[in-house]
């Protein structure tokens, strides 16, 4: 086991392959090229296969075909790309196929900016397209973990017949990090054969039909109860999350997830050594939701900071976790702009002094 | 001793379809599953219904299939064979879900030369969602987005889907073929035959378009359907086959100067 140092892109890509992926679809958009571009090198070499589509709506289509052969298939794209892809993605969950779908997202609505953001945490959450669905979502900080959860994804994926979706911004894409690959690496589940997959029938088992059609509204009805048991599964068995400085006492808990994270422990550990005490829970898996570790950590802060790159999507979720306990406030930059170390720990201290207004609610 | 002479093909399954009476969807299915069986190719292959009146398809093939969304199979049978080339892909779709919302995913289907078969069933009317114009309705045909009958200035010509891909370098077989009469049919069926084979033998794309009556939309019996297809479609739409791999050339052009 080696590190090399790598392009989160190209990190991503690898750990797809090395998971056993070896489809491949996609359509070009920065700031994700390097996806496609790896994988247009990466999959020949592995007798893998990569089709450079002629639009994402095809491209996640494709994605479709392949994964209800049964194979594991990956695409990748940034947020507008990622719209073009709902109808296929509430297919593919309708019909429960596993994919793995990478987002990295970029600064919106419409057109927006190439630069990093984290404006689709709804999309990715909650409104990925139409119907009663879920994806599991996952969000890396650094380039390693992004390639450890790109892996997991393809395992989470068989194990639920479910799509999983990286969400990542810009600099996860961007930034070289060394990686580490296990040599060799057993799947996080225990995974089932793949009987349902439509591969061509000849009497030994059931046909295969992939589908998410229910004419009969009793059969949907069944079918949206399955799906949610499955959800509720998830919630139960996948939440991932980081603590930071719970083990202390602190005033204020920051609740940040992706890059921002990053950039919320350098002021947090420069707080600490200023004796200012400060705690942060990083959501891993953004569904399910870390709720319950949200809810502990603000239980033993006065007050609560939401840090994101969007205009405050998260904070949402925050509110559910803790009511109206605790005050929660809000630091963002969007568009493309970046959150510094010293702009959080100006927000710590405004709120530590009273001059930080909190969020407002209904 | 009592010989079978005409019995129900192995790839159809035995159920009663939801088909309006009239329909030629039915005979098109019966042609496909024939031609099926007689390949041997049943069991390793795997259909794609469309999302249109054919959307229940995946309850008559006795195949696997894979149901997909509006205009997207090929795209989907794209996938389905390049993660398993050994299989036998056809996608069977409507002209509004391949000349119009999936206009893009045929031509480039057809493009990349993907080994895989399309039947394209044209009856000039969106037949699911109730009759609605469709970009193969013919000029002055009356549907319920065109109550005055398709305007061609505002509308534009009823598209030719067989001519237009097969401008397409890419070698291909595309041919169009009617099922209105008995000897029609055996010449449809022998298009199907050819154009799975080219894929069995993993030669290239192949499109067999196939005319279709849609009594029920077309607000006519099914007698006069079959007789409005042959004086208002064939004329505009002509049978035959416009292209095989065996004409055109795969060697990209040398640039020029
Ligand atoms: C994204 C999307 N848009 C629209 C529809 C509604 N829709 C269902 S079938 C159909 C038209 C089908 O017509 P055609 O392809 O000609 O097939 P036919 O029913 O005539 O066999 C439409 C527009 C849909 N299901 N999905
Ligand atoms: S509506 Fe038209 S195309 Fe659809 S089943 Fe009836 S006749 Fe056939």
């Amino acid at each position: 086991m080696t590190k090399k140092l790598m392009k989160g892109s190209e990190a991503i890509g690898e750990a797809a392959v090395q998971a056993g992926c070896h489809l491949f679809f996609g359509y070009p958009i920065t700031p994700q090229n390097e996806i496609p571009e790896y994988m247009s090198m990466r999959l020949p070499q592995v007798g893998g296969t990569f089709v450079q589509a002629e639009s994402e709506v095809a491209a996640s289509n494709m994605l479709y075909g392949a994964a209800g052969s049964g194979e594991r298939v990956m695409t990748s794209s940034s947020s507008p790309g990622i719209s073009l892809m709902a109808e296929a993605i509430s297919y593919l969950a309708g019909a429960e196929l596993p994919v793995v779908i990478v987002n990295i997202m970029r600064g919106g609505p419409g057109l927006g900016g190439i630069l990093p953001s984290q404006s689709d945490y709804f999309q990715a959450t909650k409104g990925t397209a139409h119907g009663d669905f879920r994806l599991l979502v996952l969000a890396p900080w650094s380039v390693q973990e992004a390639a450890n959860l790109v892996q997991d994804a393809f395992d989470l994926a068989d194990y639920y017949r479910n799509p999983v979706l990286i969400l990542g911004d810009g600099l996860i894409g961007q930034m070289m990090e060394p990686v580490e690959f296990a040599d060799s690496r057993e799947p996080i589940k225990v995974l089932p054969p793949k009987t349902w997959a439509a591969t061509g029938h000849n009497g030994s088992k059931p046909r295969s039909v992939i589908n998410s059609l229910f004419l009969d509204p009793e059969e949907l009805e069944r079918h949206n109860f399955h799906l949610k048991e499955k959800y509720d599964r998830m919630e139960r068995d996948e939440v991932r999350y980081e603590a930071h400085g719970l083990d202390t006492d602190y005033d204020v808990l920051i609740v940040a997830y992706g890059t921002v994270a990053r950039v919320c422990l350098t002021a947090l550990e420069e707080l600490a050594e200023e004796g200012v005490k400060v705690a942060m829970v990083r959501p891993v898996s953004l569904f399910p939701y870390p709720s319950a570790a949200v809810r502990e950590a603000a239980a033993g802060a006065k007050a609560v900071l939401v840090v994101e790159l969007s205009m405050g999507q998260m904070i949402e979720d925050v509110r559910l976790a803790v009511g109206r306990s605790k005050p929660i406030h809000f630091l963002n930059r969007v568009g493309g702009m970046l959150i510094s170390p010293d702009a959080v720990i100006d927000k710590i201290r405004a709120i530590e002094d009273g001059s930080s207004e909190e969020v407002r609610h209904a | 001793m009592l010989e079978t002479v005409f019995s129900r093909p192995d790839a159809l399954r035995d159920v009663t379809t939801h088909y309006c009476p009239g329909c030629t969807h039915g005979t098109i299915h019966r042609l496909i599953a024939e031609v099926l069986d007689e390949l041997g190719v049943r069991e390793r292959t795997v259909g794609v219904a469309p999302v249109g009146c054919a959307v229940l398809a995946y309850n008559y093939f006795e195949t696997d299939f894979h149901e997909a969304s509006h205009g997207r199979a090929p795209a989907v049978a794209t996938g389905i064979k390049r993660a398993r080339p050994d299989l036998v892909v056809f996608a069977y779709q409507g002209d509004g879900d391949l000349a119009s919302i999936g206009m893009a995913e045929i031509v480039h289907c057809a493009n990349r030369g993907e080994k895989v078969t399309v039947v394209f069933v044209n009856n000039a009317i969106y037949g699911m969602t109730g009759g609605q114009m469709a970009p193969t309705t013919m000029p002055g045909q009356v549907a319920t987005t065109c109550p005055l009958g398709r305007d061609v200035d505002m509308a534009g010509h009823p598209i030719r889907v067989s001519e237009m891909l097969s401008t397409l370098r890419t070698p291909a077989f595309v041919a169009r073929a009617s099922v209105h009469t008995p000897l029609l049919a055996v010449n449809a069926k022998e298009m199907l035959r050819r154009a799975f084979s080219y894929q069995v033998a993993g030669r290239c794309f192949s499109l067999v378009e196939i005319l279709s009556t849609c009594p029920t939309n077309w607000g006519i019996p099914p007698a006069e359907a079959t007789t409005w297809l042959e004086k208002n479609m064939l004329p505009y739409y002509p049978l035959g086959v416009f292209k095989t791999p065996e004409r055109g050339s795969r060697e990209p052009l040398p640039l020029e100067g």
